[in-house]
């Protein structure tokens, strides 16, 4: 059983965000760059599910739509435990833009299982892996909270409002996988970063497809304002601020 | 020359940087006020390479160069320094010294194990009436034919309770002096040999530092590293690779101290406004930040060069002199600019003000590598 992780190479989430060319594009200059921590954790478990004996897993596989200054993040995820790395060498237009990548490279390299984080950190798309499965007309399952293997029993957990579904399907099949998939991700060992060397990372040309959104402007939420304490016994006080400076009474 | 750091070495500082964040920070205040062994800890730290980070691939090691072990060790020491020390211990005084001039057949027995984190290696040098002066070992070990019979006391020993492995520093031949010293592998389970109560220190207080008593321990002539009388030059090579490991820990207790008096100096407010912005400080954090840089520069020339096959004791001298001070002086300020929260144990500044005090003292005092660097100068 083979499994595709989707990778998002993503800001660190402490970085300060700014744009430029009149607020229509990310400045990158100066960031770093992580994998998205939703992908990663899609890893972890990819690396569970391979190295429980009872399982089948025998090739976990990470896939990136973007430019070279990914493949540090590609490494890393090499160095975490990854099998084989794949770069699809196109600036990511958009989701739809991306899971048809995906897709083209799978219809040439078909995978058993592939996991996609349920959003990225910097774009929040939450489209990618639900895009996957409907290009290649594969099982779609959102909000994935686990993922077990049993032979050829797969299980899926799935996160509703106020508890959890389990589902079966078959493979080939593709989660959408959030919080609860893995505790949390791995640090490579010394030995996974040198052995992250020998890995094979095939970087793959881009196919020709339709971009069908168009960025226009970002801008930042507003500042938060500062923080008021008032005592708990000025009840009068916190109205008389509500009603007069807050104007939300 | 070349500033920029390899892919490999970000993802190793980054792994490092990790870790101390999510397994040494937890408890760090906690396992320092009741002197605890991070046990968990340094299990994890094994697990994950660090502690063999600088031994050959062959030899169960992590094959790392020594500029990664830099980026690794002041991430460690930002946090943690009672975990770092037993890193720089097992890499650079123990593991360096058996994969350097160990037999084949002690590499595989000894050697291995340590690489992979499995045991714990500890330095024997330090004597009650030799510690800076090292060519006064009192303890000794007597050449009984087919094995030597190691009697006296070692002092200040990091692991010294931990540890499976000693590195033992002993007089052979006393009318030989130093060329009479030899350094033997010792197993820490051997016959005749006990081990001191916790040392209460003042700072890295979850290490674990004893003495160790020897009291006729036969210890296999094959145990005998390098040649006989090896053992002081065996040792003062040993201290040079050392020494950037403490060097580097001093770093990290430096920029550990500095990135928090940062963080607060920018959300601290008196006057009306951030103290950052008040030039008094903002010039302290100036001066900290310019020295810790000129820190990382002199450890990082002193890896490189050993990483290059050049000599790297006179570098790594320097490099451990001007980092231990500056950890000093850094973490002095960092509670200064925290002011009375600077005082409690809360904001961890005035734990890496005691580390710090270590730095200038252990692996060589601030005043031997003056020794050691002068007498370089004039070579």
């Amino acid at each position: 059983m083979k499994i595709l992780v989707c990778i998002s190479n993503v800001p660190d989430t402490t970085t300060k965000v700014k744009f430029k060319e009149g607020d229509s594009l990310f400045d990158d200059s100066g960031v770093q760059w992580i994998i998205n921590p939703w992908d990663e954790l899609a890893l972890t478990r990819a690396m569970e599910l391979k190295e429980d004996a009872g399982n089948s897993v025998n090739e976990i596989c990470v896939i990136h739509v973007g430019g070279a200054s990914a493949d540090a993040t590609l490494r890393k995820a090499l160095a975490i435990g990854a099998d084989k790395a794949v770069r699809i060498d196109a600036c990511p237009a958009d989701a739809y833009h991306v899971a048809g990548q995906i897709a083209e490279y799978l219809k040439e390299n078909p995978f058993d299982i592939i996991l996609s984080g349920i959003e990225s950190s910097d774009y929040n798309g939450s489209s990618v892996g639900a895009m996957i499965a409907e290009f290649m007309d594969y099982p779609g399952i959102s909000s994935v909270t686990s993922v077990n293997l049993d032979d050829d029993d797969i299980q899926i957990n799935r996160a509703i409002p106020g508890g959890k579904q389990v589902l079966k399907t078959e493979a080939p099949f593709v989660a959408v996988v959030q919080k609860g998939i893995a505790t949390e991700p791995r640090i490579p060992s010394m030995r996974g970063i040198m052995m992250a060397r020998k890995k094979p990372l095939e970087v793959k040309p881009a196919v020709e497809l339709e971009v069908l959104t168009e960025s226009i402007k970002f801008e930042l939420p507003q500042e938060k304002g500062a923080c008021k304490m008032i005592d708990s016994e000025s009840a009068e006080q916190l109205v008389e601020l509500l009603k007069n400076e807050a104007k939300v009474l | 020359m070349n500033f920029e750091f390899t892919e490999e070495q970000l993802m190793i500082r980054d792994a490092a940087r990790d870790f101390a964040q999510r397994e040494l920070l937890p408890g760090v205040i906690e396992r320092d006020e009741k002197a605890i062994y991070p046990t968990e800890q340094v299990k994890k730290l094994g697990e994950l390479g660090f502690l063999g980070m600088l031994v050959g691939l062959d030899y169960d090691g992590g094959g790392m160069d020594t500029i990664s072990y830099v980026l690794a060790m002041e991430e460690i020491s930002k946090i943690d320094s009672s975990v770092s020390v037993i890193m720089s211990v097992n890499n650079s005084l123990v593991c360096w010294g058996v994969e350097k001039y160990g037999t084949e057949e002690q590499k595989q027995k000894y050697l291995k194990p340590m690489a992979r984190g499995e045991k714990i290696g500890a330095f024997l040098l330090s004597e009650p009436e030799a510690g800076s002066d090292a060519t006064s070992q009192r303890t000794t070990a007597v050449d009984m034919g087919d094995h030597y019979l190691v009697n006296g006391t070692k002092n200040w020993i990091t692991s010294g309770k931990t540890a499976s492995t000693y590195i033992v520093i002993a007089q052979t031949n006393p009318e030989l002096k130093h060329r009479g010293i030899n350094a033997l592998i010792v197993e820490a389970d051997s016959e005749g040999i006990s081990v001191g109560p916790h040392e209460n220190k003042m700072g890295m207080r979850a290490s674990d530092t004893h003495s160790v008593m020897f009291n006729n321990v036969k210890v296999p002539k094959e145990n005998l590293l390098g040649e006989e009388g090896f053992g002081f030059k065996f040792a003062m090579k040993s201290l040079e690779g050392g020494r950037i490991g403490i060097a580097s820990q001093a770093l990290g207790i430096a920029s550990g101290a500095y990135e928090l008096a940062l963080k607060y100096a920018q959300e601290r407010k008196t006057f009306g406004k951030e103290i950052i912005n008040h030039q008094a400080i903002a010039f302290k954090l100036a001066d900290m930040a310019t020295e810790i840089e000129a820190a990382r520069f002199f450890c990082l020339k002193a890896a490189w060069l050993k990483d290059q096959g050049k000599p790297y004791g006179h570098a790594s001298a320097m490099a451990k002199l001007y980092a231990a001070e500056t950890a000093m002086k850094v973490t002095t300020e960092a509670v200064q600019i925290h002011g009375g929260y600077g005082y409690v144990k809360e904001y961890h500044v005035e734990r890496l003000m005691r580390d710090a005090k270590l730095t200038q003292i252990y692996e060589g005092t601030s005043e031997i590598q003056k020794i050691v660097i002068s007498r370089g100068l004039v070579d």
